[in-house]
């Protein structure tokens, strides 16, 4: 299975490298527009134009009826679902890309590593049991029971699956997968066992739930994410090493003076909270973590110093786009962002893969 | 804003406080109530309506304030004129924020079953009044409903006339369940996919209906919507089958979709071929007209009953909802 896409590849300087920097440019630049599209582009119609009157009232206190409209849609509803969705996208593509890398394996996505079907078990049982049983959590959490439940179930399933495989000292690759594959398949069926036992607008909540969405963004969910976002951004600097020294085997890497154990356990942990705090404030959103990170490679090779950084900004870009056209195209009603971002983008993602030629050449 | 997010507790106490405040010197045509979430709601415009919930738009057009109504959910499929004429804000439980904002409406009327819970919250901390309206599928869920409704948009005399017409409507109901001798055994099935039945236990709208119209839900010992097992058709041998009509008006297939299954032949509905199909809004809804969708299930389970209901007294009372 492994070596059919350009993962494990040698890495090729030269002209790579110019089209790699260009590459991570063109990202940057790309994320810049979509940020500046997702503030300015809404189903009221307010613009950035209206920017200056809003912080104008701020500054002076006195607030009118439209200011105040304008500053609940630009400050509080639309720039906490920019950062989110800048968040989500990176979060995704980043985790998609490390999995990739770790298992050798151009399908490698965080389900492997039971992060996403824990915490879908763990949404189904708050939306289900959210008035019996877990009554009590709901109440605590109030509207928050779900994300964090959802981040809880995520991240613990990776845990208990890295205590399992790892009990014996080494994190081996294939028996964390088949590992992964089982705990996935168990959490699946106690989801099924749940979601058997709810009713139909419970049911509905949970499928809305498994296509994403961003329109529950707010300010306390910014919050909540941050720290993994600096977590992402601390970490992916100090893994890009043994992830290229992972390209090549388990052993180049240990010959190339890679803790492979250690840098194998930090993967999955980094990659599972990226994952279950994306999750947990957008439900599940598929696509971006397997797409994006192929798209980087196959303009700008298999190395880590650029298919990282690249992932994050053309996630982000990709998952802000996809959020403006799921918010707009219905209007005032919206879309669920899986749904959109699937649909405009599997048909680029083949013009692509089609036209460059992956697997052979 | 920011202060509401952070600290709940504080900020309820300030629109209570506000709520006091402002409540002796109410201006003319300003209305406090008090909505489904306990939270106390200040009205003083209602030139520009938002419905959120399928029953809540039945009621304002009931009320004959639909000039008023600017927009509606997803789930107002009636009067079909309201999707067609009014902007739609989507499903209604995967509301957008700036979706509903952009409506420019003064007055948010919601079911208490709109979601999700974020965009909601959302929707309370703007300037325009949002009233949660409960959701009960009992006849008294129906009145409660109607009277906040029309207290929140300013319509209470119409709504008094609403709320007595349906429990007028439910007297003639009434009338119709005491001369029942034997509840007949209903089975509601959502739908059948691949040969499996879907079938509605207690706890739902189809199985208060059924009970309204003076039937017996077979499957009342389980819960919610679930799917059973032929066998399980079999033991439970419902006289009649209701299925709800679907808007693509496919119903020939559906009908005979169910007939085919094995389990379904062999019960007293499917030999004598007695599937009951009807709207599902009108059904199961629990808008101002369940008293008579209930009347109507009720002639179609009980046919013998049929000629006595409609000499009954409810016979002149037809159209009286647009």
């Amino acid at each position: 299975m492994t070596a059919a896409l350009p993962i494990a590849a040698p890495i090729r300087e030269g002209g790579r490298l110019a089209s790699a920097h260009a590459l991570v440019v063109f990202s940057a630049l790309a994320l810049l527009v979509a940020a500046f599209l997702s503030l300015s582009i809404g189903a009221t119609g307010i613009t950035l134009a209206s920017l200056p009157r809003v912080l104008t009232a701020l500054a002076t206190g006195q607030h009118d009826a439209v200011s105040a409209r304008e500053q609940l849609v630009l400050f509080d509803i639309r720039l906490p679902r920019l950062l989110l969705g800048m968040f989500v996208g990176a979060a995704l593509a980043v985790s998609g890309a490390m999995m990739q890398g770790m298992f050798r394996n151009p399908l490698a996505d965080p389900a492997l590593i039971g992060v996403s079907s824990g915490a879908a078990l763990a949404a189904v049982a708050t939306i289900a049991l959210g008035n019996g049983l877990a009554a009590p959590f709901t109440k605590a959490f109030g509207v928050y029971a779900l994300p964090f439940a959802a981040f809880l179930g995520g991240v613990s399933t990776t845990l208990v699956l890295v205590m399992i495989v790892g009990r014996h000292g080494q994190l081996a690759v294939g028996t964390l997968l088949l590992a992964g594959i089982a705990i996935g398949a168990l959490s699946g069926a106690l989801t099924g066992l749940i979601s058997y036992a709810s009713d139909d607008r419970e049911l509905r909540d949970l499928t809305l739930w498994m296509l994403g969405s961003l329109s529950g963004a707010s300010w306390p969910k910014v919050l909540a994410a941050l720290p993994f976002a600096l977590l992402i951004m601390l970490a992916l600097p100090r893994l890009v090493r043994a992830l290229n020294g992972l390209l090549l085997g388990e052993a180049e890497a240990f010959h190339l003076g890679v803790d492979v154990d250690k840098a194998k356990r930090a993967i999955v942990l980094v990659a599972a909270a990226a994952v279950g705090a994306a999750v947990a404030v957008a439900g599940v959103v598929g696509f971006v973590g397997i797409v994006i990170p192929h798209l980087i490679r196959l303009v700008a090779g298999p190395d880590h110093r650029v298919v990282l950084p690249g992932s994050a900004l053309l996630g982000a870009t990709l998952v802000l786009l996809a959020d403006i056209l799921a918010r707009m195209l219905l209007r005032p009603a919206e879309l669920p962002l899986g749904v959109v971002m699937a649909l405009i983008g599997a048909p680029v993602f083949l013009h692509m893969v089609i036209k460059r030629g992956v697997g052979g050449s | 804003m920011r202060i509401q997010h952070s600290s709940g507790v504080l900020a309820g106490w300030f629109v209570i406080a506000v709520a006091v405040l402002m409540a002796s010197p109410a201006a003319a045509g300003e209305v406090t109530l008090t909505d489904a979430g306990g939270r106390t709601v200040q009205v003083a415009d209602t030139s520009r309506i938002l419905a959120i919930g399928g029953d809540i738009t039945e009621i304002v057009y009931a009320l004959g304030a639909d000039a008023r109504l600017v927009g509606v959910d997803g789930t107002s499929q009636f009067p079909p004129s309201a999707l067609k004429d009014k902007q739609n804000v989507g499903y209604m439980r995967a509301l957008s924020a700036e979706g509903v904002i952009s409506v420019g409406a003064t007055l948010i009327v919601a079911s208490e079953r709109a979601g999700p819970p974020e965009v909601v919250k959302t929707l309370k901390t703007t300037s325009t009044p949002y009233v949660e309206v409960p959701d009960q599928y009992s006849p008294q869920g129906i009145a409660a409903k109607v009277r906040l409704v029309a207290r929140a948009i300013g319509a209470e005399a119409e709504g008094e006339k609403l709320v007595s017409q349906v429990e007028a409507d439910f007297k003639d109901l009434a009338v119709g369940t005491q001369r029942i001798k034997r509840p007949v055994k209903a089975m509601f099935v959502l739908g059948v996919q691949n040969g499996r039945v879907n079938v509605a236990g207690q706890g739902t709208a189809a199985s208060a209906i059924i009970e309204l119209a003076g039937g017996k839900n077979v499957a009342d010992a389980m819960s919610g919507y679930k799917p059973l097992t032929e066998e399980a058709i079999v033991e439970l041998a419902p006289e009649v089958i209701l299925i709800m009509r679907r808007s693509s008006g496919n119903d020939a297939h559906d009908t005979a979709q169910l007939l085919e299954i094995k389990g379904v032949q062999s019960t007293p509905a499917g030999a004598g071929k007695r599937v009951i199909m009807m709207d599902a809004l009108y059904l199961l809804g629990f808008g101002p007209r369940a008293p008579r969708a209930a009347r109507e299930l009720m002639g179609r389970m009980y046919p013998d009953l049929g000629g006595a209901l409609d000499s009954g007294p409810a016979g002149t009372r037809t159209g009286a909802i647009k």
